[in-house]
């Protein structure tokens, strides 16, 4: 289970009661995992590691972090397992009652807000989880944002990623990102920035997942990763 | 809530009616006329502001702005409509604060009938006594009218009108709307429909016209000056 020293640094725990083989994490690194999305032409991308993982031990290979909640938006969500998929679960459930009484699809800036006054309504007891939103608007135009656990919104216009290994992440999108990316060339960018950057993490990785967004619709593309 | 009043005082009538609705409805039926006329590129609220001699025009405003892009009018008793136009704000803002987005005039709508629906199945409230005009343009541009009656009913209309004139004035609109009339023509119907039933001569000071355009999505309410031209054309 969660250890309750999670965070402190390993000289400043105690070294009695100390188990073996366990080393403390904090809570947002619990379970690991990498999301990133990225703007293309008249496209998005939004991709994540497949790993469930309980501090070092990998207990599952088919964890995705991506969710599809509106016909062109997706909400990637990193963090505590737990959290991912309450969250998931509780925009899936205010998009479909929007979508039954407003007769229409909630478009991505709408659902990145919407998702912002969640987190922040746990202001002072929060979701551990710092959500991705990624996807077309009405007129096809992409938007992707990001957000910390208490609703913080950063709006980009190149890339946004979340995780345990974010550095790796930004160094690698920085590098390889570049405007008016095709669909085929922003698949081939954002699977090597995800692969190079969860491969040098521990607890992300045990395989990907890609979603290209358009105007006709998604394609989805799981990557062969290295498997550990 | 307990005691002699905790009964709803809308209860059926073995007719399958609601008295108290009836009453609610003669109540509004007795209010002075509410019209609104839908354009393709807006939407005309208009009413008689019929006031004692004394009264000073301008501190009695029947047509209230809800949120920039939505006004409403009623028929029947004001203070009962201060209530609804209150709650209506806070619907929208409390809409503009999760979705970031104004708030879709049929929403709006669906929400004030929602409130005024509870009112005729709680326990010691009575109905409210107004019949509403809900006018607005959404964010696509499309202009959108709506009527909410005491008991929560609402449909959207091409115009209509409620209120002591509302058979003269609907009989009036059925003749002359033409679907596809400019806001200005809208603007002079609404005045003419008014006049159909106005008691007396209409001026700047007796009558209220609000408007809203696909242009700038604004709603406002037009001011005595305005008004006077409108007039003075139509003379």
């Amino acid at each position: 289970g969660i250890n309750a020293e999670y965070g402190t640094p390993p000289h400043l725990t105690s070294t009695l009661n100390k188990q073996p083989n366990r080393f403390i994490m904090s809570i947002m690194e619990y379970n690991g995992g990498a999301v990133v999305a990225m703007v293309g032409k008249g496209c998005v991308a939004i991709a994540s590691d497949k790993r469930y993982g309980v501090q070092a031990q990998t207990v599952g290979f088919d964890f995705e972090k991506v969710f599809r909640i509106q016909e062109r938006t997706f909400v990637g969500l990193t963090g505590l397992a737990t959290d991912v998929q309450t969250m998931a679960s509780k925009l899936e459930f205010r998009t479909k009652l929007y979508e039954l009484r407003e007769e229409r699809q909630m478009t991505p800036k709408v659902l990145a807000h919407l998702l912002s006054q969640l987190l922040y309504e746990k202001r002072f007891g929060p979701y551990f989880t710092e959500p991705v939103v990624a996807g077309l608007d009405g007129k096809g135009e992409p938007y992707i944002c990001a957000m910390d656990l208490i609703g913080a919104q950063e709006l980009a216009k190149d890339f946004v990623v979340t995780g345990t290994c974010t550095e790796n992440l930004f160094g690698m999108c920085e590098s390889l990102w570049r405007p008016d990316l095709e669909e085929d060339e922003l698949f081939e960018i954002v699977s090597q920035c995800l692969l190079a950057s969860v491969d040098r993490d521990a607890t992300s990785g045990w395989g990907a997942v890609v979603h290209i967004i358009n105007a006709d619709g998604v394609r989805t593309r799981h990557l062969k990763t290295r498997q550990d | 809530m307990s005691g002699p009043y905790s009964y709803s005082l809308t209860t059926f009538a073995p007719s399958g009616k609601l008295i108290q609705l009836e009453h609610a409805l003669k109540a509004v039926q007795a209010g002075a006329t509410a019209l609104a006329v839908r354009a393709k590129s807006g939407v005309v609220l208009a009413t008689e502001k019929k006031l004692p001699a004394l009264a000073i025009p301008a501190s009695y405003q029947k047509i209230s702005v809800i949120t920039d892009h939505i006004g409403v009018v009623y028929a029947g008793m004001g203070p009962d409509s201060r209530v609804l136009v209150k709650r209506g704000r806070k619907i929208a803002q409390q809409y503009k604060r999760t979705y970031g987005e104004d708030i879709p005039v049929k929403m709006l709508v669906r929400e004030l009938a929602s409130v005024m629906q509870e009112f005729t199945q709680s326990g010691g409230v009575r109905p409210f006594g107004v019949a509403l005009l809900v006018a607005g343009v959404d964010a696509d541009g499309e202009p959108a009218l709506y009527q909410v009656d005491p008991s929560g009913s609402y449909w959207a209309w091409k115009a209509s009108a409620i209120g002591k004139g509302m058979l003269n004035a609907q009989a009036f609109l059925e003749k002359r709307f033409k679907a596809n009339d400019e806001l200005e023509d809208a603007i002079n119907m609404a005045i003419l429909t008014l006049q159909e039933t106005f008691e007396g001569a209409m001026t700047e000071d007796n009558i209220e016209i609000g408007i809203v355009s696909d242009v700038d999505q604004k709603f406002r309410v037009l001011t005595p000056a305005e008004i006077k031209d409108y007039l003075d054309e139509i003379a």
